[in-house]
């Protein structure tokens, strides 16, 4: 019964993992940059979703509206930090990246204090029975029904519409995207946005989770999500939900087996070094 | 005085510190996000050894034996997987260090090891030795950057595959740079242990190693006394800028933005562009 309530844990931190690092793989699969300040999204996603559900009582109408603005802030963080660096070497735009993650952190912190917020009626804290004793709270059954939604529309998205498969064309060639008369810019847009509402959608869900919000709450996935991407081969969309996958349900039983002698973090990136030794190109990445 | 005294060995300490990294990252090309586990390596050798009641200066080789070992090995993954790939390899080491670090009872655990003896040569006696140190690998790196050993390096930065193909042994070359790098890095962690008196996990982390990695790429990459410059700063703006109290991480996380943003090349490059101008005046 605890390795399926292991395994369940892990699944449900992998759908959050998943959430956060497509996002992360998009940005970097058109533009090559290691966008650090991802995480400051998904911390803004979060607190949107606890503002307006608190202020409407609505959790429905607080995730559309979380996802859609932080979708824009991030189209506001490429026009601003990332456009005027992209002909500038990879490393100036991740110190960038980085600055503005730990000022947004601080930004939280400031404004809404460092304890962070709670709901103050917290939507679905009860849970199904399952036979044989086992528990699954409502929350976390929202986490992977919305994980899975949210992935098959995008699947959807981007193989059977106009706007998708342009896309996919940018991502896999800009320049003959473009010779074939697909808007670059456009695209990027649509990415930052796309991928920073995700990340919207995976804070309010952590919020959900903890019935917590506080300013470090993005401090573990800005460099988790790094990982996971370079795991499942940096701009492979289906190596960034194994590895994501993969990496939820390895934490979930390394804590508890090994935990004494690693701790989560370590134990994530033990094995992302572990497997880059072996295919240094990530679990699903192309040969460069 | 003693303001003024801690401040400046702080300073020194930094400044070696991140000239260490620039000799990986600046000098040979090589970027890393873990740079402070060297130093912690460094810290826990020098700081286990003092506790066992040796002298600082006998630690400090084997500081740097350790430190350039645990560098060796990283540096053979940087033979594996390269640029970003690298980046976060490197990344990872870091947090594996402290993973490591803080499940181990004999190195302190969370807790880390404190009352480290004061150095027996006075406050004043230790700020010159770290000066002394500071000085000497920045000596080291000039000479090096104008040797063809730089030459070699620059070539490497610039492109690996090409430098292959023009005979450049970029294996060794490589490797080379990694183990001078960290072993200064772990000098710098055996100073940081005797002038802090305690090292402890949280110490150095994967923010350190940004920091770290701040410095020199706001110095400029690669250019030896804009790193000097930058990382002098960079160590004792958080104490110089204590006015803004609150803001202070805000303020510090801004400038490191707008100077990417705006001057992504650097203080190096600032002054270099400054140069041009008044020279083109004349």
């Amino acid at each position: 019964m605890l390795y399926l309530e292991l395994l369940f844990q892990g699944i449900v931190q992998g759908s959050i993992y998943a959430l956060i690092a497509l996002g992360l793989t998009l940005v970097y699969g058109l533009l090559r940059i290691l966008h650090v300040a991802h995480a400051a999204l998904f911390t803004l996603g979060g607190y949107l979703g606890v503002l307006i559900t608190n202020a409407t009582g609505s959790l429905p109408l607080a995730m559309a509206a979380a996802m859609i603005i932080v979708g824009f802030v991030g189209i506001g963080v490429y026009k601003i930090a990332y456009e005027p660096l992209l002909s500038k070497p990879p490393f100036i735009a991740l110190i960038a990246s980085i600055a503005l993650f730990i000022a947004s952190e601080e930004i939280f912190r400031i404004i809404f204090g460092p304890y962070g917020l709670s709901y103050t009626n917290p939507p679905l804290q009860g849970y199904f029975e399952l036979p044989g004793g086992f528990f699954l709270k409502y929350s976390e059954a929202l986490v992977i029904s919305i994980s899975v939604l949210m992935l098959s529309v995008l699947a959807w998205l981007s193989s059977s519409t106009r706007i998708g498969v342009s896309w996919r064309a940018t991502v896999t060639d800009p320049e003959m995207a473009r010779a074939f008369g697909v808007n670059a810019q456009n695209v990027r847009y649509l990415n930052f946005f796309i991928g920073s509402a995700l990340a919207a959608a995976a804070g309010v869900l952590v919020a959900l989770l903890n019935n917590l919000v506080e300013p470090t709450m993005g401090s573990v996935p800005s460099y988790k999500a790094l990982a996971i991407i370079v795991l499942g081969g940096l701009g492979s969309i289906r190596g960034t939900l194994v590895a994501s996958m993969l990496l939820g349900v390895l934490e979930s039983f390394g804590t508890i087996y090994i935990g004494h002698l690693l701790d989560r973090d370590a134990l994530a990136f033990g094995f992302l070094i572990l497997v880059l030794m072996v295919r240094p190109q990530g679990l699903l990445g192309a040969k460069s | 005085m003693t303001y003024e005294i801690t401040l400046i060995t702080t300073m020194a300490i930094s400044v070696l510190f991140a000239l260490s990294l620039n000799f990986i990252t600046g000098f040979c090309g090589q970027i890393s996000l873990g740079h402070a586990a060297f130093m912690g390596v460094g810290a826990y050798t020098s700081a286990m050894m003092m506790k066992a009641g040796i002298p600082l200066i006998i630690t400090l080789p084997f500081a740097a034996i350790l430190a350039g070992a645990l560098g060796f090995l990283v540096g053979l993954t940087s033979l594996r997987v390269r640029h970003d790939f690298l980046a976060i390899t490197t990344m990872g080491v870091v947090f594996l260090f402290v993973g490591i670090v803080r499940q181990q009872d004999f190195l302190g655990g969370e807790i880390g090891i404190s009352g480290i003896q004061g150095s027996p040569f006075g406050r004043v006696g230790f700020m010159t030795l770290c000066i002394f140190l500071a000085s000497l690998f920045a000596f080291f790196s000039l000479i090096v950057k104008k040797s063809w050993m730089g030459f070699v390096y620059d070539s490497i930065a610039d492109n690996e595959d090409i430098s292959r193909v023009l005979g450049i042994d970029v294996t060794q070359y490589k490797l080379t740079a990694f183990v001078i790098g960290t072993a200064a890095a772990g000098v710098a962690g055996g100073l940081y242990a005797q002038h802090f008196r305690f090292v402890g996990p949280d110490s150095f982390g994967f923010v350190e190693s940004v920091s770290v990695l701040a410095m020199v790429i706001v110095g400029g990459i690669g250019s030896v006394w804009g790193v000097i410059v930058a990382s002098a700063l960079l160590s004792v703006l958080p104490l110089l800028i204590q006015f803004v109290d609150d803001y202070k991480i805000l303020v510090y996380s801004a400038l490191l933005f707008f100077m990417m943003r705006f001057a992504p090349d650097g203080l190096a490059g600032i002054t270099t562009r400054i140069i041009k101008k008044l020279r083109e005046q004349n």
